[in-house]
């Protein structure tokens, strides 16, 4: 790895998020100067600035880009409560020439009563859908029916995890029947995952027609866990499909809070940044091995060189979860959340390590003695009571 | 292996992202990451003061972005995995040997025995001229640029690219061709002439002076000839010296004749090993007869050659310096002590050639160790050596491409290896032809995050046999649409390899990106192509709006020319059918427009909400002193009439407006004329 440019963002306070289009020829930066600025890569590779607009009157804390089929569309969310879609505009104007775009605002969504902290497009073939997410634990579902119509948003979904909410991710995969995965499935699946700590980003490994999904999350450490669906005749309630989840790697070398995780595009290579200033690349060998192949660092902060590398083959046994798809494969019902107030993979969940303690952390030295061994859990019945996890009932 | 692999892992810095207090967040993209400084986690916890710095962020504006340590420049990074596909002098190794991996996959494989076997050696020659070649461009650059920086780094890239020729070399001779005993030896002699080339300089300046044998160097160069066994050069070179010397005539005379007649192997199966060992040893006794009878006593140089043909260690390594590395040591050893060394016998010879040369005082470096691990011959061993100390995919991937297609990767069960390439640490385990994958999809990967190599990637993937395909799925519809010929050139790729959805996106993208240009023509010819019918709907209607606005059809052409795939939305069809009305109707071809026409609407095929613009079409067919539509056509389209004002929800709207009710006047006196004059003029045909 080694850096190749190094752009002057100009922005007059922090940066938040910084987001390519599909394409990687653009890109977005948004900032707590409440504005978005959207850069361009000119032939011979410079980055101009060719966009910048005040988008919020609050920090921006995400911005993402549409899929390039449904033209050039930006999301952005901040602190003001709300969310904003964005259009650029082909336009004969002076700004062409003098190499400015405009973006103009086709719609501003004003549900959440809090801060909204996440803001993800889906996956392309579930049409243009938008989710939110806020911090007081609401996620909101979205969708243009008419594509070519920006300003036309209807509320989908409204779902509300009780917990602040800080991230979103859709599961990319177009094999399982439009699997919904957002937060709240996270939040369940975290439940019987015993992950205890607060959640602050999760990621959807892009399916290299797996039978299985891989999912990053960033909490206390690194942890990817992989969620085979079962099974049909296996589920017992008809129509959701349920996962078998086992977590494959956990890697605490961030020695801190782990912030972000997300995936290459082959989802090959997972990248997480943390506390200690780092980002550090991981991947799998063909044994499912998971190792850290690269750090960047800033030049002030220090790094941890330590070797220990926590491999884990743990089985958790065939959690037999409730996650549902939200989709049921022939029901009618386009979308299926439990009316349930779930819990959300999000803070303050330190007490319920009781309740299913943490997988023990195998130190392998030699890899190819111990790669296969598995260490089953005994079968957990946590069947559709992820209730059960929620704070007041703390002390069980 | 036995430290702990991370540590083998480098942190790349960022520079100017600093301040340990701060965070990195990142962003994926094709080909490059992003990485800027931030605060995580701050967005909950201190969101009070979020609020007051977003208060007062609007009165304070100017002073902004100083309080509270917040950057007053922020810089975005854009980080890389892969330098070497960026150095322009290294174009030529990624293009030509993309058409050598080619030729390698199509190779018939059925080519038994020797001939595959020498169309093997033939490939990998070709790979190492494309290294030489390489070379060579790199050495230029590097004497022509003033730049000294990028002198160095030019300088780098021939020492990285004279150290791969120099193992890919040996790997041609102990494991493509895996020469026997006898040729090896002298396969390894030539290898040992190509590559030390430290002495050329020296050799040329005595060759070049006006009298050689009185040059104060002259005993280096025959001293070198002898130890890389070139023996005519020596001799040629001695018998100056005899010429200017006739006292000691005899004694050269001896020498040149035990220089004459020492025994080579052949390449050739003229001689038999044990032939050749009997031929060797007799001359070997010759050598020690005059060695013992102090022939050569008088004369130190030629004594000391005496001792080197007779293969004496400390002799030769008393000439350490003319042969300069240790595996120039190996070689003369063996020619002068085992000149029919077999190949497993190698590693022996090798270990303590290593040691001997070295002696203590300098330890093996990483090439060293690859070179040794090669006559070792750990074949994998060699390959991750390689990968520690070369950070290029490409001789990797390469190479052991080339090594699987030789058969010599099944025969190893399970692998465990690591490798590291540009700071990046690979560790996996290769089930024989898996690391061929393995890297293969590495390798392509990296050629697809550049802008024009990605098109070699294409065919690499193509060779991957188990996730290639979805490899290049990913990589392909990431690649810039930024014009029409390269969408173009991305959809053939897609086309010929039956992959349809990402046949559907380039199109679909293509075809949103004209109409946001208001390229109404290519977005409907893109959305055809990406057989997009709800697409195709809204441009037709797009269309239709502007005929009716302006009153006639832009992209006459591809309207005209819609063919079946007008079927693809009723709008399309529609659309295609109403231009075709027109065509009838300016070809004066009324009678047939007119049935179209009624057929749009009775058909169905007409949007509603375009009936009334179909019957004011009507109006001056209907006006026409011929009589074109018949009684039932005219029924028809007084029907369609009433329908439209009866039916339609919107009927307020053709009682308000004024001119829609004219309209509708008119066209109801229209028809019934139109009627009246049908009658008469049909019951006139009946009656005559």
């Amino acid at each position: 790895m080694f850096v190749a440019r190094s752009i002057a963002a100009d922005h007059r306070d922090l940066i938040h998020d910084v987001s390519f289009d599909f394409h990687g020829r653009r890109m977005a930066t948004c900032s707590s100067d409440q504005s978005v600025k959207v850069w361009d890569k000119s032939e011979n590779g410079d980055w101009h600035c060719t966009a910048s607009w005040k988008t919020h009157s609050g920090s921006v804390w995400r911005v993402t880009w549409a899929h390039p089929e449904f033209g050039q569309v930006l999301a952005s969310c901040s602190f003001d409560r709300t969310a904003a879609v964005w259009e650029e505009i082909v336009g004969e104007s002076n700004d062409k020439l003098r190499g400015q775009s405009h973006w103009v605002k086709r719609t501003t969504l004003v549900d959440s009563r809090t801060s909204v902290t996440d803001v993800k497009f889906a996956p392309k073939h579930m049409g243009l859908m938008l989710a939110t997410c806020s911090a007081d634990g609401v996620v909101r579902i979205y969708e243009a029916p008419d594509v070519m119509n920006l300003s036309q948003w209807s509320l989908q979904h409204e779902i509300s995890c009780k917990l602040s909410c800080s991230c979103i991710s859709w599961n990319p995969s177009r094999y399982v029947t439009k699997t919904f995965a957002l937060s709240l499935k996270y939040a369940k699946a975290e439940a019987l995952m015993t992950v205890t700590d607060p959640v602050h980003d999760i990621a959807f490994a892009p399916n290299l027609g797996r039978s299985f999904h891989i999912l990053a999350v960033a909490t206390k450490d690194v942890r990817i866990f992989t969620l085979k669906p079962l099974r049909k005749e296996l589920t017992s309630s008809g129509g959701l499909t349920k996962f078998e989840i086992h977590i494959v790697a956990q890697f605490d070398n961030h020695n801190s809070q782990v912030w972000r995780v997300s995936w290459n595009i082959t989802g090959t290579v997972l990248a997480s940044s943390g506390d200690d200033g780092c980002v550090r690349l991981w991947k799998a060998n063909y044994m499912d091995n998971w190792k850290c192949t690269g750090i960047l660092k800033g030049n002030g902060s220090p790094v941890n060189g330590s070797s220990q590398q926590g491999i884990f083959n743990a089985s958790l046994g065939s959690a037999n979860t409730s996650l549902q798809n939200s989709l049921n494969g022939s029901s009618a019902s386009r979308y299926f959340f439990p009316p349930l107030d779930s819990p959300r993979a999000g803070s303050r969940w330190s007490s319920h390590a009781q309740l299913l303690p943490p997988p023990p952390l195998i130190e392998q030295s030699c890899d190819a003695d111990t790669a296969n061994l598995q260490y089953p859990h005994p079968r957990r019945r946590c069947v559709s009571r992820p209730l059960n996890l929620l704070p007041e009932n703390e002390g069980v | 292996a036995g430290a702990p692999l991370t540590d083998t892992v480098l942190p790349q810095v960022v520079p100017g992202a600093d301040s340990s207090a701060r965070q990195l967040c990142f962003a994926w993209g094709p080909a490059e990451v992003l990485v800027c400084e931030t605060l995580f986690g701050r967005s909950g916890g201190s969101r009070s003061r979020c609020l007051a710095g977003a208060a007062a962020w609007a009165l304070t504006d100017s002073v902004a972005g100083t309080e509270d340590g917040a950057p007053s420049s922020s810089r975005v990074f854009v980080v890389r995995r892969d330098q070497d596909i960026y150095i322009q002098t290294l174009r030529k190794l990624f293009n030509e040997s993309h058409g050598i991996f080619m030729g390698l996959q199509r190779s018939e494989e059925e080519l038994a025995g020797k001939s595959r076997k020498t169309q093997l050696v033939q490939v990998s020659k070709n790979y190492r001229s494309v290294i030489r070649a390489c070379m060579e461009d790199m050495h230029q650059a590097a004497v022509s640029t003033r730049d000294p920086a990028l002198q160095g780094q030019y300088s780098t890239q021939v020492s990285i690219l004279s150290a791969m020729e120099l193992i890919w070399n040996l790997c041609e001779i102990l494991f493509v061709e895996a020469a026997t005993a006898g040729p090896l030896l002298l396969r390894l002699l030539d290898w040992v002439r190509l590559h030390v080339c430290d002495v050329d300089s020296m050799v040329r300046e005595v060759l070049s002076s006006e009298s050689p044998s009185k040059h104060k160097l002259f005993w280096n160069v025959v001293d070198v000839f002898v130890l890389q066994g070139r023996m005519d050069e020596a001799r040629h070179l001695l018998s100056k010296e005899a010429s200017a010397n006739p006292t000691s005539m005899n004694m050269y005379k001896i020498l040149d004749d035990l220089m004459k007649k020492m025994p080579v192997p052949s390449l050739s199966n003229t001689q038999t090993l044990t032939e050749l060992e009997l031929k060797w040893q007799h001359w070997h006794e010759e050598c020690q007869r005059y060695l013992q009878d102090g022939t050569f006593a008088s004369n130190p140089h030629m004594e000391s050659i005496c001792k080197i043909l007779l293969g004496d260690e400390d002799a030769i390594l008393e000439k350490k310096e003319l042969m300069t590395t240790w595996y120039h040591f190996l070689v003369t050893r063996l020619l002068y002590s085992h000149p029919t060394v077999k190949p497993m016998e190698l590693r022996f010879y090798a270990q303590s050639s290593m040691d001997l040369f070295l002696g203590g005082e300098s330890s093996p470096e990483p090439l060293d160790m690859i070179l040794m691990a090669a006559f070792e011959f750990e074949m994998h061993q060699v390959i991750k050596e390689c990968s520690i100390v070369l950070s290029n995919w490409w001789f990797f991937f390469h190479l052991t491409d080339l090594l699987d297609h030789c058969k010599l990767l099944q025969s190893h069960n399970l692998f465990l290896m690591h490798v590291i390439i540009s700071g990046y640490l690979l560790f996996f385990f290769c089930f024989g032809s898996n690391m061929r994958e393995f890297l293969l999809l590495e390798y392509a990967s990296g050629l697809f995050s550049h802008h024009s190599l990605w098109q070699l990637g294409v065919d690499y993937f193509d060779h991957c046999p188990e996730y290639g395909r979805v490899y290049l799925e990913l990589h392909i519809e990431r690649i810039p649409l930024s014009t029409e010929q390269k969408a173009l050139k991305v959809l053939r790729i897609c086309e010929q390899r039956q992959m349809h959805e990402q046949v559907r996106s380039i199109c679909k993208i293509m075809a949103m990106k004209a109409l946001r240009n208001n390229r109404l023509g290519s977005a409907l010819s893109w959305s055809i192509r990406a057989k997009d019918a709800a697409f195709a709907t809204l441009i037709s209607d797009r269309f239709l709006k502007d005929y009716c606005e302006r009153g006639c059809f832009s992209d006459l052409d591809l309207i005209d020319n819609l063919g079946p795939s007008m079927l693809l939305s009723d709008r399309l069809t529609f659309l295609g059918k109403y231009r075709e009305f027109h065509r009838l109707y300016g070809e004066k071809r009324f009678p047939e427009a007119a049935r179209l026409l009624l057929t749009l609407m009775t058909a169905h095929i007409a949007p509603c909400s375009f009936w009334m613009t179909l019957l004011t079409d009507a109006l001056p067919l209907l006006e026409q002193k011929e009589v074109i539509f018949s009684a039932e056509q005219t029924y028809e389209l007084m029907r369609c009439l009433e329908d439209l004002t009866a039916g339609n929800p919107d009927k307020q709207k053709f009682q308000d407006d004024d001119i829609e009710t004219t309209k509708v006047e008119m066209l109801r006196l229209a028809l019934a004329r139109n009627l009246a004059r049908v009658i008469v003029k049909e019951g006139t045909v009946e009656g005559s």
